[in-house]
């Protein structure tokens, strides 16, 4: 029983930092990298690893664009993405009821 | 029971997260406060001036628009007043707020509270404006009750994007405004009330619930 919820545990999502992306990924519609990284407060090379990570399970969707001359680089969540951090969620949440 | 309670933890992180990424909530309840204060004093300073004619001129006929000098340098008084507490106001409550931030090691201009100045500044700026008009046509008793209701749609525009109470500020100040509407001599009561008492009231409310502890 146990193992059957943990086998609903997304694997993209077993890091804190991924979960965290995904969450605030959620609830604004695009974010900018520097605005991620004040949110949560990780080191360029950390958020950039995971961002990439989460870019090629197709969670996360990068659009590049420039404001001026400045390249300005936004991150959403995907609809696949979506799906699987609810489903992921709602795996937690089974999961702590049944303990 | 040591995994559930990791997870548990986890699901309260994601749920802080996601709500302080979309969501401005360094609002200081000091902010409303001192709002409320200098918008008291602004109402005094009115009062005082005005206290021979205030009621006359804002009350008696509604309907009427007034024409002469008089007119004119009480409209002038007024809109000055009225600027003054706005900035002033504006200043205090942007302090309050920075320090409120900083405190809480978040910064205070970014996307969360640009959606929510946009949100208020909208209605805010459309309230202004036709504040102007109603002036422009000599019907200064209309403009108090508007910059109520206005500055209410601007609160209830701007609550999504903030602390969920805000909302119940809105909804007085647009009662207020609509009871002020049809109570014209008392005008700069209801104002007083308004942009006062309730600001103070809800300042310090938010300020129990959300700050004495963390101040």
């Amino acid at each position: 029983m146990k193992n059957d919820l943990l086998a609903q545990f997304n694997k993209a999502f077993e890091s804190k930092a991924r979960l965290s992306i995904m969450s605030v990924l959620m609830v604004n519609d695009s974010l900018s990298f520097s605005a991620l990284k004040e949110l949560l407060g990780l080191t360029d090379g950390n958020l950039a690893t995971h961002l990439r990570a989460l870019e090629e399970s197709g969670y996360v969707a990068v659009q590049k664009q420039f404001v001026g001359r400045k390249p300005n680089t936004t991150y959403s969540a995907t609809q696949p993405g979506q799906q699987a951090f609810a489903d992921h969620l709602n795996a937690l949440e089974e999961f702590i009821r049944t303990m | 029971m040591h995994e559930s309670r990791e997870h548990l933890q986890t699901l309260t992180e994601i749920r802080s997260l996601m709500e302080r990424s979309s969501k401005f909530l360094s609002l200081s309840g000091l902010s409303g406060v001192s709002a409320g204060l200098i918008a008291l004093s602004g109402a005094t300073v009115v009062y005082t001036r005005l206290r021979t004619g205030l009621f006359t001129i804002l009350h008696a006929d509604p309907e009427a628009t007034y024409t002469g000098t008089n007119q004119q340098d009480t409209q002038q008084f007024l809109v000055t007043v009225a600027v003054i507490i706005l900035v002033l106001a504006l200043l205090a409550g942007t302090y309050f707020t920075v320090r409120k931030a900083r405190r809480q090691g978040l910064g205070v201009w970014n996307q969360s509270s640009r959606r929510l100045l946009w949100a208020m500044a909208v209605p805010l700026a459309t309230g202004g404006v036709f504040c102007l008009a109603l002036l422009h046509y000599n019907l200064i008793w209309l403009a108090f009750p508007a910059t109520l209701i206005f500055y209410g749609m601007a609160l209830l525009n701007g609550s999504k994007y903030t602390l969920r109470d805000v909302e119940s500020l809105a909804y007085c100040e647009i009662g207020l405004g609509l009871i002020s509407l049809f109570w014209p001599g008392y005008n700069l009561l209801t104002w007083a009330i308004g942009f006062g008492v309730l600001h103070i009231m809800y300042g310090l409310a938010m300020y129990y619930k959300y700050e004495r502890t963390t101040a």
